[in-house]
């Protein structure tokens, strides 16, 4: 696969503890016939049906227009589908309270398209920010959030502020904010296309090492030349519908 | 990236272990748009605390002319050929005073009563010449008055020729100025602490709309919505109290440097005039205490408006998450 770059140290004990139950088998997430329209619309999503298993690595890819970032949408739970079942965590989505929420959204990672860094904070305070508003104690993390930015890459620059920071360096600042609580699922919405393909293969390394270690991956892009170097499932989408080659 | 890995790890060995700077707040201490709420806060602030200061100040003013006026009665005695004036004048000053509510009787004498009738009739008046009627003065217990019926009654009875006049119409006539005075101020400072409401609820969600990325964030990595709501109170009630400690401050100065000019300048022109108009320039204990209120509910008014806000936004986006129509201006998919 060309791959050069793996992570510095093995990824830190605390992120990468285990904590997935290998006998059970339902499925992370789980879609059936689920479709969405914006307002009057037409459907953007038809008739989807798949299930993203637990420790399974896959792309989603498809044309500009094609409803990648809206199903990352529905599996971030930041929407919901005009039709159909989800199931998340075994849950039906529809039927969630609001204020349960935040805590199902704590068991999935996010990296935006647009890093979505709060740009006041240093590296280390936005990897931080998750472990913060769940309201931990500083110096009950501080050790593993310096041991995952030495792992993505980031140790020497703990404490420089994200306009300073390179495209490739707010990618994986991103990527680390997203790992830091151990997510079950890890979505990351076109995580290579600010970055040079050098740095697309260290980013997609490091998908690969956390995926080893149990955590779901599911990766939205256009670039096949990154899909093309990883033999993994991938779900194209095209005018809102599915196809998924294993 | 071994390669790359092992000197790092020897380089690490050997230098000093990473510090990090104390935590910075979730919400960015000072920006522009927090400044310019600071500014405006204080300014409302100011004007709102000026505005009950001059109100009550007003208010004050006006209950003293219409005690002043109702803490007197007047007999006046008629010159009569039958009528020994100096005599009628202590019956009825010793007639008045001998009905509850009465304080102290005062003849205004004939040179006093000269004075009085010296803007119309020039001086050296010679009294005797004149059928000028003569006055005597009575304070009363404003807050016990006497019968007035009946001391009128009395007086009749014993004096035809005096008349008491017990400043009812005048009294009527500043009472219903005093009310009216007290109403108009009443009504500017309704309207300046409206002003000041609506001025701080919009600049608040004005600065609140610049941190909505941060919101989002907080929201989308796991916060709920109580704790996104109290970090941003935090930061909002600092910045109110910070500006409406400065405008209120202020207000209270204006009117302390105003009391001490006053002070300073009694029996001057200026300032006799300035009395007359406004009376004194002392706000008062109650006063201060007014501003320091205005002050809290200031604070107050920031930092709910700033919680409920928060609220609001969070819950926009989780409506958003039940309703797909509503998410216009997404990124395209």
């Amino acid at each position: 696969m060309g791959l050069d770059f793996v992570p510095s140290a093995s990824l830190p004990e605390k992120v990468r503890g285990t904590r997935i139950d290998e006998n059970r088998i339902a499925p992370l997430i789980h879609f059936e016939n689920v479709g969405l329209r914006y307002g009057m619309g037409p459907e953007v999503l038809r008739d989807l049906t798949f299930d993203i298993p637990r420790r399974s690595f896959q792309f989603l890819t498809g044309p500009s227009g094609a409803g990648k970032s809206t199903l990352l949408r529905l599996l971030f739970l930041s929407l919901q589908p005009t039709r159909g079942l989800i199931r998340t965590f075994d849950r039906n989505i529809a039927t969630i309270p609001r204020e349960e929420l935040p805590m199902l959204r704590r068991r999935i990672g996010i990296v935006f398209q647009d890093f979505r860094l709060l740009e006041h904070l240093t590296t280390y305070e936005n990897v931080a920010l998750p472990l913060r508003v769940r309201g931990k104690d500083e110096l009950s993390y501080r050790a593993d959030v310096i041991d995952l930015l030495k792992w993505v890459g980031l140790g020497e620059r703990i404490n420089v502020l994200p306009p300073v920071l390179s495209g490739g360096e707010k990618q994986r600042a991103a990527i680390a904010r997203a790992l830091i609580d151990r997510p079950e699922l890890l979505l990351a919405d076109e995580p290579t296309g600010n970055v040079d393909p050098p740095m697309a293969r260290r980013l997609l390394s490091l998908f690969l090492e956390l995926n080893r270690l149990g955590t779901a991956v599911v990766i939205a892009t256009h670039d096949l030349s990154l899909m093309d170097q990883v033999d993994a499932r991938r779900m194209i989408l095209s005018q809102g519908r599915l196809d998924i080659y294993e | 990236m071994n390669e790359h890995a092992e000197p790092q790890e020897r380089g690490q060995q050997k230098r000093p272990e990473m510090r990090v700077r104390p935590t910075a707040p979730i919400v960015p201490p000072s920006n522009v748009s927090g400044n310019a709420l600071m500014c405006v806060i204080a300014i409302m602030a100011f004007l709102a605390c000026l505005t009950f200061g001059a109100v009550s100040m007003v208010r004050a003013t006006a209950a003293s002319w219409q005690s002043e006026i109702s803490r007197e009665l007047t007999i006046q005695i008629k010159p009569d050929d039958n009528l020994d004036m100096e005599a009628a004048l202590n019956d009825a000053r010793d007639l008045a005073l001998t009905f509850a509510g009465t304080r102290d009787g005062q003849i205004i004498d004939r040179e006093a009563t000269a004075r009085l009738l010296e803007p119309w009739l020039g001086e050296g008046l010679d009294l005797d010449e004149l059928p000028v009627p003569r006055l005597v003065v009575v304070t009363i217990d404003e807050r016990n008055p006497p019968d007035f019926a009946a001391m009128r009654q009395a007086l009749a009875e014993k004096i035809p020729q005096a008349f008491l006049d017990d400043h009812r119409t005048w009294v009527n006539r500043l009472v219903a100025m005093a009310e009216t005075t007290a109403l108009i101020g009443t009504g500017v400072l309704i309207l300046v602490f409206s002003a000041m409401v609506l001025t701080v609820v919009f600049a608040t969600r004005g600065a609140l709309s610049g941190n909505r990325h941060i919101i989002e964030v907080l929201h989308f990595v796991g916060a709920e919505a109580g704790f996104v709501a109290t970090e941003f109170q935090k930061h909002f009630l600092k910045i109110s109290l910070k500006g409406s400690f400065a405008g209120g401050t202020l207000a209270a100065l204006v009117f302390a440097i105003a009391g001490y000019w006053q002070g300073r300048s009694l029996a001057t022109p200026q300032s006799d005039q300035a009395t007359a108009l406004f009376g004194t320039f002392s706000v008062g204990a109650g006063g201060y205490l007014g501003i320091a209120a205005t002050m809290i509910v200031i604070a107050l008014l920031t930092t709910l408006t700033a919680r409920f806000t928060v609220m609001r936004t969070i819950f926009e986006i989780d409506r958003i998450r039940s309703d797909p129509a509503r998410t216009d201006g997404l990124p395209e998919t």
